[in-house]
């Protein structure tokens, strides 16, 4: 294998298109990731501008929208749209396939010490599908009736009937392909990493030995495996019932002054369906955030993390509650009240193991000698954020206190903070942290400094205030906020609001400079820049086929040995063996 | 002016990528790596990272101080107040554990900011410690899932099992009620009973009589101008109308037939309005269905909440406590109204489903009750 894997020729095509080395299809997930991120934030810049200025006309939503906001001011059915599609790229596309795509290729077979992935050409397949899903999603966005528009949640009957909503239809029937082979593309890659770190570990690397890093994408692609194949399922019955004219999801409707022919199916089956995924969904975008903090802030806090075997713990026990949680986001869908006293129960039981972990990286803090690379700055920040969306979800997870929260503001500035913000910080301070790792060269510093503390900023200053709002009750995927007097006096907020989510949208364009200048321009980095420990640093920083040019390390130790008592410097790497006397941890 | 803004942009970027070259070559000529982080970074950054706490945690108390009198509209339900205590109970719990936490995390930024040639402890685990912060918050989620159950158990399932008996009826993009009458039963419904002023669907004698006639009265006049007309095209459409129309002439006559004689009779007596009228201090039973997709009955100073799905039946009971005479006074504020909005996105029109809701004495209930018509009486 490694001769194979060695030197031999390749082209253009082979190298940098249809490559099956996981260290250029991890680089290809993340280009594909920021550029739809990009997309995703500029949609929700968009539509800010219009909820907070309801009357007023901005020439910059016709010069991108055209038709769509005559004079600048935007059509309902398009806020809807963009509201739709926004939330789409950023959950599945930036931050599910963006940030596991990322990370689990580039580190699983690094952190190992395997060769590869288990299947190369999957992973290819993988990647490729992803990249398909993404550009008929973005096809979409050019349908004359305008993409999907009933929320990333497309409940039926508003997704099924293009007389309901214009989205609903060629739009939809985009976004339910798109979704399908995405789902498609997740699995094989989520299979793949399963089986890569089940089989491929080099000798001495057990699983008591993982870097937290591994042990969280491992559960997160053992999540994937069991929920999205359920989302294909409801999509699936949803793609009958559009055009085969089943009735798994439909009854009894009258619309556009016919009755439809449907009977006997109910919209709170879809529910189910769709929040059996939708649940977990939030874990598979969490977890690989933690992973990566986990070690970052370990390696910068040049100290073990504390209690290593309670994190493992704590993301398994998050892993199997997240499967039996899921109808907290139907307590007044009409179940019946004693599943949701149930749900409320399961729910609220997931604070446990999360309180275990905020608890355990600020133990790991303590007494530290914290190194404020950019990577770390954004790892303390995924705690605070970790933190105080979790708080918030406490809540939510009441069934008695969520009837009067549910679909307000409130539950959008939860779930941003809890997992749109702290995955993005988690997908930041990895891209700092292994930006040596890909392009073997380091992003600037001080440009990293920056786009920090205007990213938490701003980003704390968008999603905060949202509780305040729907502790007000002002209703999410609202165009406008106009026709009730009784939220006239919310306008200060919500202009506040936007402003601040256009400071943290500009702030990404820092990352975007330091991102390609630093490709080209950065300064050369040396094979273990920080100091680290896992068997990542110990390959050249010249990427090569096969990743090590001799034999793969062996493993000796846990990842944790930072400062350990009686050693003379502050790391010591896996592959090196334990001294004479030494004691294993 | 677009090209303008592009040449600005571009002008921006490339002046940044040379200051970054500047530093770049001069951090080589000084035999160092500009990236590492020195002690200097932790020092400054750590002092930030403290500063920063202190900016988050004020922010947070100004907003809510300066907010509070947006908050939670007063609750105007018997069970409002309960989840109004719930509510604040799990706020202190979650506030408490927010302003302990969050400035910790941050403080120990600041505190163990690295130094050259410091040593971190070497402290892996602490069993006891790990025990303890499993089972605190074990605790304490057993409290406020215990009170949450109770709350929520005694919403959904009231001890007192009368109530008056109102429908709430949603469609895009707007709300109707319908009142149970006299009986205080509310008669069957269908959708494929809607037509003319019976926009609910009701199911009764007289509703059947008035839509057969309606039925009978399209199919005459379709075949007049089948009679009158030349145009084979048209023509042929028109009769695949008349076919549907013979179609769900048969569909009313079952349903009428399928519905029993008593359900028939509660139908007699309903009233069909545009605004919902509640006495105050009287439990009242909402009863919910929407026509086309799935809507939401939301009603933030009942704290009321429930979707409207169209093939069934949901249902929300509560007691008003407060009129809206007594509202407009306490909030200082002659317009108020109490209202029922639209929470789950239903298309373009979302943002503006809404209905006025009017909260009365029991005189004043009765006497508008009483001016009202019955479906049978407007029908006929
Ligand atoms: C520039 C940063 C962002 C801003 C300003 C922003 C803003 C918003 C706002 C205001 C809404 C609610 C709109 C409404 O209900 O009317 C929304 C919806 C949503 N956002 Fe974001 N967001 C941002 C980033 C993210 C990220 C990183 C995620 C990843 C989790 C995300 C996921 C979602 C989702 C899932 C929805 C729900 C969409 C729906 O209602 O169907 N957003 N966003
Ligand atoms: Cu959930
Ligand atoms: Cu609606």
């Amino acid at each position: 294998m490694s001769a194979e894997h060695g030197h031999h020729e390749e082209n253009f095509v082979t190298k940098y298109i249809f490559s099956m080395d996981h260290k250029m299809i991890a680089k290809q997930f993340l280009v594909t990731a920021i550029i739809m991120a990009f997309i995703g934030m500029a949609m929700s810049l968009f539509f800010r501008l219009q909820i907070a200025w309801p009357e007023e006309g901005f020439p910059i939503l016709e010069t991108f929208l055209g038709d769509w906001a005559p004079d600048g001011q935007m059509d309902p059915n398009i806020y809807l749209a963009l509201v739709t599609i926004h939330g789409t790229i950023m959950v599945f596309f930036v931050l599910t396939a963006g940030l596991s795509g990322t990370f689990s290729n580039l580190l699983i077979p690094l952190q190992i010490g395997a060769r590869d992935m288990a299947s190369g050409f999957l992973n290819m397949v993988s990647y490729w599908l992803f990249f398909i899903s993404s550009v008929i999603m973005l096809i979409s966005l050019f349908v004359e009736t305008g993409p999907a528009s009933a929320g990333w949640t497309i409940y039926p009957p508003l997704s099924a009937l293009p007389q309901a909503i214009p989205g609903s239809g060629l739009g939809m029937t985009l976004w339910l392909v798109s979704m399908t082979i995405f789902v498609i593309s997740s699995s094989i890659g989520s299979l793949n990493y399963i089986v890569t770190i089940l089989n491929l570990r080099t000798k001495g690397m057990a699983m008591s030995r993982l870097p937290l890093t591994m042990w969280a994408f491992f559960v997160t692609a053992v999540i994937g495996v069991l929920s999205f194949p359920v989302l294909v399922a409801a999509v699936l019955l949803l793609i009958f019932d559009r055009s085969m004219a089943t009735s798994f999801y439909l009854s009894d409707i009258l619309i556009g002054g016919e009755v439809l022919n449907f009977q006997g199916g109910s919209p709170v089956l879809y529910e189910h369906l769709f929040w059996f995924l939708g649940h977990p969904e939030v874990y598979i975008v969490l977890l690989p955030a933690l992973g990566l903090t986990s070690e970052i802030i370990s390696t910068n806090s040049r100290k073990p993390i504390f209690g290593y075997k309670a994190m493992i713990g704590s993301i398994l026990g998050i892993a199997f509650l997240s499967f039996i949680v899921w109808a907290h986001h139907m307590f007044v869908s009409g179940m019946s009240p004693f599943l949701g006293g149930v749900f409320t129960f399961t729910t609220l039981l997931i604070a446990i193991p999360s309180a275990v972990k905020a608890f355990n990286y600020i133990t790991t803090l303590w007494k530290g000698n914290l190194q404020f690379t950019p990577a770390m700055m954004f790892s303390i920040g995924l705690v605070s954020t970790f933190i105080t969306g979790g708080l918030t979800g406490l809540i939510l997870g009441d069934s008695a206190l969520d009837i009067n929260v549910h679909d307000t503001y409130f539950v959008v500035g939860h779930f941003h903070i809890v997992m749109g913000l702290s995955a993005v910080f988690g997908m930041f301070a990895g891209v700092y942290h292994w930006f040596p790792k890909m392009y073997g060269r380091m992003m600037n510093k001080k440009l990293g400094y920056l786009h920090f503390w205007l990213t938490i900023l701003g980003a704390y200053g968008t999603f905060f205030p949202m509780h305040y709002l729907g502790l007000a009750g002002l209703p999410r995927r609202y165009y406008s906020n106009t026709a009730f007097p009784m939220f006239d006096n919310l306008t200060d907020i919500n202009e506040i609001v936007t402003i601040c989510a256009i400071v943290g949208g500009l702030a990404q364009f820092i990352f975007l400079f330091n991102y390609f200048y630093s490709i080209f321009k950065g300064p050369k980095a040396t094979q273990n820049p920080w100091k680290s420990n896992t068997l990542e640093w110990t390959t050249p920083v010249e990427h090569i086929h096969g990743n090590w040019p001799g034999a793969i390390p062996e493993v000796y130790r846990w990842p944790y040995d930072y400062s350990k008592p009686g050693a003379d410097d502050d790391y010591i790497p896996q592959n090196v063996p334990l001294k004479d006397g030494e004691e294993a941890h | 002016m677009n090209f303008l803004i592009i040449a600005l942009i571009v002008l921006a970027v490339v002046t940044v990528a040379q200051i970054l070259r500047v530093f770049e070559l001069s951090g080589k000529i000084n035999n160092q790596d500009i990236n590492d982080v020195t002690d200097e970074d932790n020092d400054r950054q750590g002092k930030y990272l403290l500063a920063f706490s202190f900016v988050f945690v004020g922010s947070t108390i100004a907003m809510t101080i300066g907010w509070w009198d947006l908050l939670l509209p007063y609750a105007s339900s018997v069970h409002g107040e309960k989840v109004d205590n719930l509510m604040a109970i799990s706020m202190i719990m979650i506030g408490v554990v927010f302003l302990i936490t969050q400035p910790v995390l941050f403080y120990f930024s600041y505190k163990y900011r690295g130094v050259n040639g410091r040593k971190a402890t070497f402290y892996a685990h602490n069993t006891k410690l790990e025990f303890i912060w499993t089972v605190v918050p074990a605790l304490a989620l057993t409290v406020l899932i215990s009170y949450g159950l109770y709350v929520w158990n005694g919403i959904m399932d009231p001890e007192d099992k009368d109530s008056i008996q109102v429908e709430v009826y949603a469609k895009q993009f707007d709300w109707t009620a319908r009142y149970a009458g006299a009986d205080n039963k509310l008669g069957r419904a269908n959708v494929r009973m809607v037509g003319g002023i019976n926009s609910l669907g009701v199911i009764s004698t007289s509703a059947k009589d008035a839509r057969i006639a309606d039925i009978d009265a399209d199919i005459a006049m379709m075949k007049q101008q089948i009679a009158e007309s030349s145009n084979a095209i048209k023509n042929a459409k028109r009769e695949k109308t008349i076919a549907g129309l013979v179609k769900s002439r048969k569909t009313v006559i079952a349903l009428e037939l399928q519905t029993t004689p008593a359900d028939l009779k509660n139908a007699e007596d309903d009233i069909v309005v545009k605004e919902l009228h509640l006495p105050v201090g009287k439990q009242v039973q909402l009863n919910f269905r929407s026509q086309d997709i799935i809507h939401s009955a939301y009603m933030p100073h009942f704290r009321v909440q429930m979707n409207c799905v169209p093939g069934a039946h949901t249902q929300f009971i509560f007691i008003p406590t407060q009129t809206t005479a007594e509202m407009k006074e306490q909030e200082n504020n002659p317009d108020f109204e109490f209202i029922l909005l639209c929470n789950k996105i239903c298309g373009a029109a979302h943002y503006n489903m809404q209905m006025k809701v009017v909260v009365e004495t029991e005189e004043e209930y009765n006497k508008w009750i009483s001016e009202q018509q019955t479906l049978t009486a407007s029908l006929n």
